[in-house]
């Protein structure tokens, strides 16, 4: 973790209610540190798009305070949150089908020169060495190619490798590996272990422990708007951490005490 | 790319001697270009069918200068049409959108005031219509077929309460600078093709080179995508309509000089040319892409029709069937022309 001015982003104490009618999120402190791919894991209606929509400036959270870069933001908002480097990547809403990889990864912040007349070329050559620096091997996808003859996996690292190419620090991956095959999801994964490789941190939001278990450093399972573990991968396997969320998941209790999480646990187990 | 396979010797020479990859990089020279080829190819096999059965008329200039008349209003407005469709819209307003222009022009020449400043009060006129539509389709949030419908009915009303149904006759116009410099000749060549020429140059310039087309394309292939990424999408909308506002003032003040007179009907006749000329260009109807280069081949098969038709012997009451055949038949040519369509 970097030691000048903290973590890249930390929620202390942040919990949020939709129109006062019970906590989507309660309490909940977490850090990301830079480099560090963070797996967010949790069943659906954990909360893990709540937060989300806190880290990416969508929501502003009910109270607690949020840290970027060790300064607290007091006027929060998707403005903001872009303007401090975070970025968030869906994974077909982004993307521009019928353009080309370039026009895509340039599309709204285009290299321009005077009169807006586009710097094509320069673009080409940064959309090309943008894509091999994150992994497109295939010879077969070139700048101009049209992004809706990509796979699945292959759109994903275009919208990624643009948060990228725009300083991004911290991109939010939302359910990246939904609805692929394998190999599309290993690309995808690989996609992310570049993320990192470039010096950027990186949330991963998925329901699949396997994926998250196999890129990130760090692994936070979120279950009915509490963060119930919060441990680094090398401490724990992909099966240990399945067995953890089905037990808090059916009976608000830990399986195995050592991976408690003493901030959040409290009041746990009355729920 | 270029550099690591220049370190690696047998991918270069991979790129030098294997015929597929030539192959393949020309397929793909065809498929980017592919409306522009298929409009392109239909319009010369066009000119060629009335060249056979015509050679006297089409193997002379004479026919060609005539069109040239007023090919560049054609030619103007279907490459500003362009930009509203791959916007993701439609205007049907620009008829009454060039006859408001043409009695703002011809008005202001009409009081004796200089033709510039009536060109200059047309083309503000054109943009001040543009972004009313854009204004109603981007914030009002109307379907721009219903509003620029409306906005089309409405237009044609007020130039027919204001001009009393009257037309006005600038035959003065015609010893002016301001003429010559428009529809004078350059040998026997209409000036105005210069200008409709310039017109296409420039669409296709903001189509392919500029930031303008570049965003266009993005905001009508994925409007959530394209503000997701910081662009103001209304704003492109609304640019994409005063654009269009532009090219129906331009056209609108030629085709006053072209007939010395405003009629209360100018532009009307152009709605449905003009937007076949569009598709026949081969521009899809959904919105994201197109292509300038096809509109001005779809614009040139249009601006021939007519005058073909009749040089080769046919009475004017051919000339909406023919339309219609060339219509269908270039949306069928484009059709099978297309390798990934949004049909599938």
């Amino acid at each position: 973790m970097n030691v000048l001015g903290g973590p890249l982003v930390e929620l202390r104490g942040v919990s949020h209610s939709y129109g006062g009618k019970g906590y989507a999120l309660r309490d909940i402190n977490i850090q990301v540190g830079r480099p560090e791919i963070v797996g967010l894991v949790g069943d659906n209606g954990a909360g893990k798009s709540s937060l989300i929509k806190i880290i990416s400036g969508m929501t502003v959270p009910t109270s607690g305070q949020i840290y970027v870069k060790g300064r607290q933001m007091l006027q929060w908002s998707t403005h903001r949150s872009r303007d401090m480097g975070i970025e968030t990547v869906y994974q077909d809403r982004a993307l521009a089908e019928q353009q080309t990889i370039a026009r895509n990864i340039f599309m709204g912040r285009e290299i321009v020169g005077p009169f807006g007349n586009l710097r094509l070329k320069k673009q080409h050559e940064e959309a090309e060495r943008l894509m091999r620096s994150i992994g497109f091997t295939s010879k077969a996808f070139a700048p101009d190619s049209i992004v809706g003859n990509l796979s699945g996996g292959e759109k994903q690292g275009v919208a990624i490798a643009r948060a990228l190419y725009f300083k991004a620090e911290l991109i939010i991956l939302d359910e990246p590996t939904n609805a692929l095959s394998l190999t599309e999801v290993n690309k995808v994964l690989g996609f992310i272990r570049q993320i990192k490789e470039q010096g950027g941190s990186a949330i991963l939001i998925t329901h699949n422990i396997f994926h998250a278990h196999s890129v990130a450093d760090r692994l936070v399972i979120l279950d009915r708007g509490r963060i119930t573990v919060d441990i680094p991968k090398a401490a724990i396997t992909a099966e240990e951490l399945v067995e953890e969320m089905h037990s808090v998941a059916r009976t608000g209790k830990f399986a195995l005490d050592r991976y408690r999480n003493p901030a959040t646990t409290e009041g746990m187990v009355e729920q | 790319m270029i550099q690591s396979s220049s370190h690696d010797p047998s991918i270069a020479g991979d790129l030098i001697a294997d015929p597929r990859r030539i192959r393949a990089s020309a397929l793909l020279l065809v498929g980017r270009n592919r409306g522009f080829l298929s409009s392109l190819v239909f319009f010369l096999l066009m000119l060629a069918a009335f060249a056979i059965f015509s050679p006297g008329v089409f193997l002379h200039s004479a026919v060609y200068t005539a069109v040239f008349v007023s090919l560049p209003i054609f030619l103007m407005l279907t490459v500003g049409l362009v930009f509203v469709v791959v916007a993701g819209e439609i205007d049907l307003a620009f008829p009454s959108t060039v006859g408001m222009c043409a009695y703002v022009f011809s008005g202001a020449v009409s009081n004796g005031w200089s033709p510039f400043l009536g060109l200059l009060l047309a083309v503000m006129c054109g943009l001040v219509i543009g972004s009313i539509n854009g204004i109603l389709v981007t914030y009002v949030k109307l379907s721009s077929l219903v509003a620029t419908l409306g906005m089309q009915f409405l237009l044609f009303g007020i130039i027919n309460v204001l001009s009393n149904g009257n037309g006005i006759t600038l035959d003065a116009l015609a010893s002016t600078r301001f003429y010559s410099l428009f529809v004078g000749t350059v040998g026997t060549f209409p000036a105005q093709m210069f200008w409709g020429i310039a017109f296409a140059g420039l669409a296709l310039y903001l189509f392919t080179h500029n930031r303008f087309g570049s965003r266009v394309c993005c905001v009508g292939d994925n409007a959530e995508a394209a503000k997701a990424m910081g662009i103001d999408a209304r704003w492109v909308k609304i640019q994409t309509f005063m654009f269009m506002g532009f090219a129906s003032a331009l056209a609108g003040v030629l085709a006053v000089l072209v007939d010395n007179s405003f009629y209360p009907t100018t532009g009307q006749g152009y709605l449905l040319t003009i937007i076949a000329a569009v598709f026949i260009g081969g521009t899809p109807t959904w919105g994201g892409v197109g292509t300038i280069a096809g509109a001005i081949c779809g614009a040139c098969t249009v601006g021939f029709i007519e005058t073909g038709l009749i040089a080769v012997g046919l009475s004017g009451f051919w000339t909406n069937l023919f339309y219609g055949l060339v219509v269908i038949l270039s949306l069928v040519l484009h059709r099978f022309n297309r390798t990934r369509g949004r049909n599938g």
